[in-house]
């Protein structure tokens, strides 16, 4: 049998053994991005469907931690640059073929939507707040009286958003852990239930939590499906796309991705909804808060796993 | 015009001549390299093989990392040869990932570096540190679309392979074996 004995490394002190250039920060902005893009799309989506009445907390409250969240993930993002003083080169071009150039543009777009979205609320929201001016005023009846047409731009970027989560780890192809096509829909599937799990927590109304209850139930499961989904497409893969498998069947990252992503993150959860839903009393800030757990957390395990897996030549 | 390397492993004897040269020539800082020498062994005693090569960036023809960089910092000049501009360079990561062959770093001022082909001497009409250093002269550089260059040559007498052709990067540094 003829078998490899041994292959030098390359030693190179500071790039080898494995390259980790990415980190927690774009893990966050992953996941904060998805969240983003969930919210958003429920509150376009009442909205469209005249529903605002019946979903208070998805369009106002909800829609609050948006801008907030977009923020905080532009500023990871930015703290995880090497090179930041040149930060602006980002918006001197569009590239098509680079995700992380059209999703750095429909971020920023996104992010201005989202603010003048709560902006069109911020009184209905914060009765006492006067904006003194006349001309700001102006602009807040403007605002208003266009939520229809800003819910219309809203849902196509947020969808777009919630699958560039995705697609900015599966156009790797260097990355065999990322390279699957089904990153993208599966990251906006996790990115909707995390958006759902935020206004669950944010939610008074009874109407409005059993709705969302049982959208983000039928989202889990739907997750579940295409984490299997994927895992099988692996399973059926490559050398390389089996050796990116080992990592959470056994190799370091099994414990994160089955114990705190699939049981915590996501089955548990769903029983806990489900039993919600057939009308015993749970608090709902449980099953959604191990949601943004386990939306954190796989996406931690996707980006630093996937860092490690290679092409073997 | 398109460049490209033909590395002989038969004749590498593994000096590392080429990763000096290359860190005095460009001023790569300690620490990193821009070319590697690298030493496989197969098969079981006493039939074992031994080959040595000299790596890089590939200077792909469907470079991914000219594909995902956002700001076109990376990019593709005359006769193939992949570039970074360090003032277009964010520090994002995303061609050091997309390259299969880990080929990238980040330079401690925080833009992206990698093997150049020495592009600097090719337009004086030099050839690149590494190959002009290499003691056993087991390293060519020249043009494939000329046909008598020496790299064509050799391309068309001589067993060759790329390294990981499967990730559809159409690397244009050869390995005679
Ligand atoms: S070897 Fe890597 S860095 Fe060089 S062109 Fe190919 S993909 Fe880009
Ligand atoms: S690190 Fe620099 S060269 Fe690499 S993809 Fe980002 S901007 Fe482009």
């Amino acid at each position: 049998m003829k078998e490899e004995i041994f292959i030098s490394g390359r030693n190179i002190p500071n790039i080898d053994p494995s390259l980790e250039v990415w980190h927690f920060p774009i893990s966050l902005y992953l996941f904060l991005g998805g969240l983003a893009a969930g919210i958003m799309v429920f509150a376009a989506l009442v909205t469209i469907l005249k529903k605002e009445k019946q979903f208070q907390a998805t369009v106002k409250q909800a829609m609050l931690v948006v801008p907030i969240a977009l923020s905080v993930g532009l500023a990871a993002l930015f703290y995880d640059l090497t090179h930041k003083l040149y930060v602006w080169r980002l918006y001197t071009t569009i590239r098509i073929e680079s995700p992380m150039s059209w999703g750095a543009w429909v971020l920023l777009i996104i992010t201005f939507i989202s603010i003048f979205w709560v902006f069109s609320y911020f009184t209905e929201m914060f009765p006492k707040w006067d904006w003194k001016y006349d001309f700001i005023k102006k602009w807040e009846a403007f605002f208003i009286k266009n939520r229809k047409p800003m819910a219309l731009a809203m849902l196509p970027l947020a969808i777009i958003l919630g699958v560039y989560t995705g697609i900015l780890l599966s156009a790797f192809n260097a990355r065999p852990l990322w390279n699957n096509a089904i990153l993208g829909p599966l990251f906006l599937v996790s990115g909707l239930s995390t958006g759902a799990a935020v206004i669950l927590l944010l939610s008074k109304h009874h109407y409005e939590q059993s709705m969302i209850s049982k959208i983000d139930l039928f989202l889990i499961i739907l997750e579940i499906f295409l984490i299997i989904h994927m895992l099988m497409g692996m399973y059926a893969g490559s050398e390389v796309q089996l050796e990116a498998l080992n990592l959470i069947f056994g190799g370091p990252y099994t414990v994160m991705f089955f114990v705190f992503v699939v049981i915590l993150g996501l089955i548990f959860p769903a029983l806990l909804e489900g039993v919600e839903l057939m009308g015993y009393k749970i608090p709902i800030a449980i099953p959604a808060i191990l949601i943004l757990m386990g939306g954190l957390v796989f996406r931690m395990v996707m980006v630093e796993a996937g860092q490690i897996t290679r092409y073997l030549y | 015009m398109r460049y490209a390397m033909v590395i002989d492993t038969l004749k590498c004897v593994g000096c590392s001549d080429c990763v000096v040269a290359c860190q005095t020539e460009n001023n790569v800082p300690e620490g990193y390299c821009r070319d590697w020498v690298t030493e496989t062994v197969t098969g079981a005693y006493p039939t074992v093989e031994l080959e040595l090569k000299s790596e890089r960036c590939n200077h792909c023809d469907n470079a991914p990392c000219v594909r995902t960089c956002p700001t076109g910092a990376s990019h593709i000049v005359e006769g193939g040869v992949v570039l970074v501009t360090p003032d277009e360079c964010i520090g994002c990561g995303a061609c050091i990932e997309s390259c299969p062959y880990d080929a990238r770093f980040q330079h401690p001022e925080g833009y992206v570096d990698k093997c150049t082909f020495c592009h600097h001497r090719l337009e004086k009409g030099q050839l690149p540190a590494c190959v002009s250093v290499c003691p056993t002269k087991c390293m060519y550089f020249g043009d494939l679309d000329d046909p008598k260059s020496e790299v064509s040559q050799l391309l068309k007498t001589r067993t060759q392979k790329v390294l990981a052709p499967e990730s559809g990067t159409k690397p244009n540094v050869y390995y005679l074996t």
